[in-house]
């Protein structure tokens, strides 16, 4: 799915590329983080990698074959900044080398295929792996899950920015059907593949897997005749400081843009219907969708109730969603992380 | 060995377009493509003026028009795309030799039929007059990031070792009896994929202990700068300037 010249237009392209050009940056400097001095190499032998194996054919059935696209298999072996960087940088050359993709859709392509791709797949993955037990079996279906979820995310990817800047008149519901439907098929075959190698790395080599960084046993001295802990190299141990700092400052990043997003872009999107609800009433669809159980909520249909302006009541409820999404979500992992410590601790006490 | 570090693309010569300096190529490649892209679509001599100007760049690189249209079949995943928008596009609709097709599917096919040849062409004609590693020390010049250079020149470099790499494991996967027919043999292709994966990583680690100790310490030494003069970036400026005059025409005419 590289996208050629002249399928979206010239402004859309430039937004896309200057999004593209961030996110490199961000991962320029997070990668330094991951690798330190020892990123160059590394991210580029990993990007050989991923160029080597999307040539490596998987046959389906009678003849037809698919190959792996390798952002969730990037994001779960190496990070997802070492990721997005070699995704890309297979990207770029194959637009300059091999005309694969054009150069001006170059933005798009490393919008939808190295950033939504890697990035989807290791938020789920992440999150599978704090919910589900410890252990390989997790990982896998973990990386299942993540992969599947990978590829319809960046065709929905790509649907939002044909729907922004396409240059030709299609209805965005057609073009959303046809994607996501084909690329909900696609992305099975690479959950598929996806599992099945991580599965293979992790039996050999789980240490090279960053995605099972967490579940790394620490390593254990018997000093006379009991067991202690090893003391942890430096490394190790000014890291997670470091990643503690920044990822408050990230979670607060994260909260104001979809504050402002849902409080503030809203308020001038929210005029309109969506694509999808447009599409619905063009076709007369939506006249049979019932009304949903709950419609008179306070919040339905992203509006609150008793506030007149249309803008003002949408912007508002979006806040509103954010808010309470980010209560619940925090209240899961707290407690989730909780019970972990928890957990932990009382397995230390009762081992000594 | 001496073949191995040039790519399939680059066509060994001698012309003034071979002769350019990189940074001055991509920038006009680059150049042509965003003007070619902002061009309206219905001044379809346009598109033909711009086809003109890039034979002209061909024929002065010597580049034979039999190879560029077997580079060009790379879009026809693009054409079988561009042939559907016609019927499923939204609009008034016209009828031809008796199928009912959308004029803005029509417009829009050819928008991306046009413009995508274009561009797959214009960056064909880089690939086949510029080496490999000049390509790399162009996008230093345009300032892309140092790290990103060395990355992408690290997958370059050891992108033929890890293909080789594989095509030795089909090898003894086939010397073993094993051919993959169908999702039954995907857990032994998945393994292959996964020991590829550790070997590149080992690779990528003895590769950085080598070049440690070598006295690497975050960049790379450049020994060779690529320097352009005023002449040899106006020779390369002609063509997205050219394409510019030939754009601002389609869209006052």
């Amino acid at each position: 799915m590289h996208v050629p010249d002249g399928f979206i237009n010239a402004p859309t392209s430039a937004v896309t590329g200057v999004v593209a050009a961030g996110a490199i940056a961000v991962s320029l400097r997070g990668a330094r983080r991951e690798l330190d001095d020892r990123t160059a190499p590394l991210a580029g032998l990993v990007a050989a990698f991923i160029f080597a194996v999307q040539m490596l054919n998987f046959p389906v059935a009678a003849g037809t074959s698919g190959h792996l696209l390798g952002g969730a298999l990037a994001a779960i072996l190496v990070g997802p900044f070492t990721g997005i960087l070699c995704v890309s940088v297979v990207l770029l050359m194959q637009g300059i080398l091999f005309a694969d993709g054009g150069l001006t859709a170059l933005g798009v392509n490393i919008t939808d295929m190295a950033i939504v791709t890697t990035v989807v797949s290791y938020a789920v993955f992440r999150g599978l792996v704090k919910v589900l037990p410890r252990g390989r079996r997790s990982l896998t279906a973990a990386s299942f899950v993540a992969a599947l979820l990978s590829v319809p995310a960046a065709a929905v990817a790509f649907t939002l920015v044909y729907w922004i800047g396409g240059t030709t008149d299609v209805a965005i519901g057609k073009v959303a059907g046809a994607m996501i439907g084909v690329h909900v098929l696609i992305g099975v075959g690479e959950a598929a593949i996806t599992a099945l190698t991580v599965g293979a790395v992790v039996a050999v080599r789980p240490d090279l897997v960053h995605g099972a960084r967490d579940l790394r046993q620490r390593l254990r001295l018997r000093v006379n005749g009991e067991l202690v802990d090893a003391p942890a190299d430096d490394g190790t141990r000014t890291a997670p400081v470091a990643a503690r700092a920044s990822r408050r400052t990230l979670w607060v990043t994260g909260l104001v843009t979809s504050l402002v997003l849902a409080g503030f872009v809203s308020f001038y999107a929210s005029a309109n219907p969506d694509g999808l609800e447009k599409v619905a009433a063009d076709h007369g669809i939506d006249k049979r969708t019932e009304k949903h159980a709950s419609s008179d909520s306070p919040l339905a249909d992203y509006g609150v109730k008793d506030v007149a302006d249309a803008r003002l009541s949408g912007g508002l409820a979006g806040v509103i969603g954010v808010g309470t999404t980010v209560v619940a979500g925090s209240a899961v992992f707290w407690a989730v992380r909780r019970r972990r410590t928890g957990d932990v601790a009382a397995a230390s006490t009762s081992g000594v | 060995m001496g073949a191995g570090h040039a790519h399939r693309l680059y066509r060994h010569g001698h012309s003034p377009v071979h002769g350019l300096p990189p940074h001055t190529k991509l920038a006009a490649a680059f150049g042509f493509v965003v003007v070619v892209v902002s061009t309206p679509r219905e001044a379809m001599w346009a598109f033909g003026l711009y086809a003109v100007l890039l034979a002209a760049v061909a024929h002065r690189a010597r580049v034979p028009a039999g190879f560029l249209l077997k580079r060009l079949l790379i879009e026809v995943p693009f054409v079988a795309f561009a042939v559907l928008m016609p019927f499923v596009a939204e609009g008034e609709r016209v009828d031809v030799l008796g199928l009912s097709l959308s004029v803005n599917g029509l417009w829009g096919a050819w928008n991306v039929l046009a413009k995508g040849t274009l561009g797959v062409a214009a960056s064909v004609l880089l690939a086949s007059t510029t080496e490999l590693r000049e390509l790399l020390l162009g996008l230093q010049r345009l300032r892309l990031p140092p790290l990103l250079v060395q990355i992408a020149s690290f997958m370059i470099r050891y992108g033929d070792v890890i293909t080789d790499e594989m095509r030795r494991m089909r090898v003894a996967r086939e010397s073993r009896g094993f051919e993959a027919r169908g999702v039954r043999h995907w857990g032994v292709l998945a393994k292959s994929a996964g020991a590829l994966f550790i070997r590149s990583y080992e690779r990528g680690e003895r590769v950085h202990l080598a070049m440690i100790s070598r006295g690497y310490a975050g960049s790379m030494p450049v020994i060779d700068e690529a320097t352009a003069t005023r002449a040899q970036w106006s020779y390369a400026l002609t063509l997205p300037f050219a394409a510019l005059v030939v754009c601002m025409l389609g869209w006052t005419l």
